[in-house]
């Protein structure tokens, strides 16, 4: 592997891992602050892929689809809140489980009778398409680095907010002793419904911007929600800055692991993951530590 | 201590098999229904149905008695199902006593090795590192040579049971294999039933309900852990045992999380720590997810509608239905105090 090579793998990893924490932030967000097993995580990414093919094909604007597809999927998050997950905050996490996996199906359901089983691809805009020469006869797509960037934005955005803000510090409140954030006045019930929104929004964007890049087809979500897991898990359930890290990890082990040992690739994550949880059976970060 | 003992008493095992006997008499009958009941499909459906409570069953013992949630149940169900159709003869029906001990067997070492690796996480982390090893175990039945890749593998001639010369099931025919499957499904509730009654079948909920305390109480917790994982997965491999020789296939899909993921939702479904609850789970999931796709080419939105107005409105699964409904049928019936009926279970005296 030349050094050219080795500098494109590495930006792919990065835009994996990048990618991977987009999804997964929103996971261990729901999950640290309200106690809420999430297996429909992932379908939110899947409605984000199928929301920019719906919204850049109706407007004609790649731009466009993704201006107007995060309003709906806060909206869309806040509704689910309302009508499902505040009902589960005092059961048990399988309970929560059965739930989640019972909405799977109904979105699954739902997307298949409103936009159909066919695979489609999505194309970037223009300004975006291009791709900057690397070395000599090599070349990386612009659209994957504004991947990247827009992921880089958004978690630095997430860390200014719960670090650097009065409503950050509700929230890490919020997750630490609900009833006694409440009777201090607060209104958690509203938090916990922004908190929702803001984790479901962060895997539609997710969806929506690796539209062009992978395929959109039926039964993406489920693929990518046992990644998140992963992520999650040695990360440190609840971590910030742990999903981060491991988002990051999980990215390079898998794109290595794709060039270097075709063979064993697919195992690599869980072995990576099986590695780290015997020896740190907590995961890497706690979550106190952000 | 005597109030907590009668308490585990009451979790633990069902007390009367009455009811077990009247599933299980009603069951052996469904061959000789007249037609729309008694067919040949209603008996293969049958044969799956059962393969997938015993599954539910093996998977009740350590998630809903010993509070270990697996979600890498598949791994030991696969294992067993590749297990019988690789080491059967290509050419000929293989021997089913050998490859019964060899599915289960291979299934109960698997679990044992991994429960080594695993029983010290707790939480949500048990979850994942179960999901790891078997997600590993996909991989391996899915890249490796020899396992027949994605495609997978095909079971050619169903084993024979045989005693000394004499053939005692011919799984060939759909009612054989039938009751076959009905004889493994009352094994595994009567294993169960009996290991539950059991003191160390005590010991698991009690290492449910406190770990510590039973630790501090002098038992090996670790140890009663493991022994629950190693028989749950020795189960699981019962079950993957029937399944693939009642469909003649296997294929990595049977080891994959969505496998894992179907078990856990049954016994959620059907109710945690009752073993009712497993049956009643992976019963109606296989037959409303036949009856819905029948039904609807839109099949999961109706299975998905189902779960979810399961979990708002039945908060402990179908048996807490059933342990509803109970008082009311005992207002029609003749009310009958003392010891519980049919679903006794569970359950709380009422004075009725």
């Amino acid at each position: 592997m030349d050094a050219i090579t080795f500098l494109i793998q590495c930006l792919n990893s990065l835009q994996y891992g990048l990618l991977l924490f987009l999804i997964a932030s929103g996971l261990t967000l729901i999950f640290g602050i309200m106690g809420v097993i999430n297996l429909a995580h992932g379908s939110f990414y899947m409605i984000g892929a199928y929301m920019a093919f719906t919204l850049s094909s109706l407007t004609g604007s790649f731009g466009l689809a993704l201006l107007l597809g995060i309003p709906l999927a806060v909206l869309l998050g806040y509704l689910l809140e309302w009508a499902f997950f505040s009902f589960l905050y005092e059961r048990d996490h399988l309970q929560q489980v059965l739930l989640t996996y019972g909405l799977i199906l109904v979105f699954e359901e739902l997307r298949s009778l409103l936009v159909g089983d066919e695979v489609h691809g999505v194309s970037p805009p223009d300004w975006l398409s291009g791709s900057l020469p690397l070395g000599h006869d090599m070349s990386y797509p612009v659209y994957r680095l504004f991947i990247s960037a827009v992921c880089l934005v958004v978690a630095g955005l997430m860390w200014w907010v719960i670090t650097r803000t009065r409503l950050g510090m509700k929230v890490r409140a919020g997750s630490v002793n609900r009833e006694m954030v409440q009777s201090l006045g607060i209104n958690i019930a509203l938090l916990y419904r922004l908190v929702f929104a803001a984790g479901v929004a962060f895997a539609v964007l997710a969806g929506m911007i690796s539209a062009p890049v992978a395929s959109v087809y039926p039964g993406m979500g489920g693929q990518v929600l046992i990644v998140c897991f992963v992520v999650v898990v040695i990360g440190g359930i609840g971590s910030i800055k742990g999903a981060l890290v491991a988002a990051l990890l999980v990215g390079f082990v898998d794109t290595f692991g794709k060039v270097a040992l075709q063979q064993a690739a697919g195992a690599l994550v869980y072995l990576l993951m099986a590695a780290i949880l015997l020896w740190k059976p907590e995961g890497l970060f706690k979550a106190s530590q952000g | 201590m005597t109030t907590t003992t009668t308490k585990l008493d009451s979790l633990a095992a069902p007390r009367l098999p009455a009811g077990w006997l009247l599933l299980l008499a009603l069951l052996a009958t469904l061959p000789a229904w007249p037609a729309p009941i008694g067919t040949e499909f209603h008996l293969e459906l049958g044969v799956q149905v059962l393969s997938m409570v015993i599954f539910a069953l093996s998977l009740q013992l350590l998630v809903g008695y010993t509070g270990l949630v697996s979600l890498g149940h598949a791994a030991y169900f696969g294992i067993a199902a590749y297990a019988v159709t690789l080491l059967a003869p290509a050419s000929e029906a293989g021997n089913g006593w050998w490859l019964l001990v060899v599915a289960v067997g291979s299934a109960a070492l698997l679990a044992l090795l991994v429960g080594m690796l695993v029983i010290r996480t707790r939480g949500v982390y048990f979850i994942m590192v179960t999901l790891a090893f078997a997600q590993l175990a996909y991989f391996v039945v899915h890249d490796v040579d020899g396992f027949g890749g994605s495609d997978g593998a095909y079971l050619y001639f169903k084993p024979e049971f045989r005693l000394g010369e004499r053939l005692l099931f011919d799984l060939q025919q759909p009612r054989q294999l039938y009751w076959f499957a009905l004889g493994l499904f009352a094994l595994t509730a009567s294993l169960l039933g009996l290991v539950l009654r059991s003191r160390a079948g005590h010991a698991l909920v009690g290492i449910r309900h406190n770990e510590q305390r039973m630790r501090a109480a002098g038992y090996p917790t670790a140890l009663y852990k493991l022994g629950s994982f190693v028989l749950s997965g020795g189960l699981a491999g019962l079950a993957g045992f029937l399944h693939a020789v009642r469909s003649g296939f296997v294929n990595p899909e049977l080891l994959s999380w969505h496998q894992s993921g179907n078990a856990l939702l049954m016994i959620i479904l059907g109710g945690l720590g009752n073993l009712w609850g497993a049956v009643l789970g992976a019963a109606s999931f296989v037959l409303l997810s036949e009856w819905f796709q029948a039904m609807s080419k839109h099949w999961q939105l109706l299975l998905g509608g189902f779960i979810i107005g399961t979990v708002l409105l039945l908060p402990r699964g179908l048996v807490g239905l059933a342990d509803m409904l109970r008082p009311w049928l005992r207002g029609r019936l003749r009310p009958r105090r003392g010891k519980p009926t049919v679903l006794g279970f569970q359950h709380k005296e009422r004075t009725s």
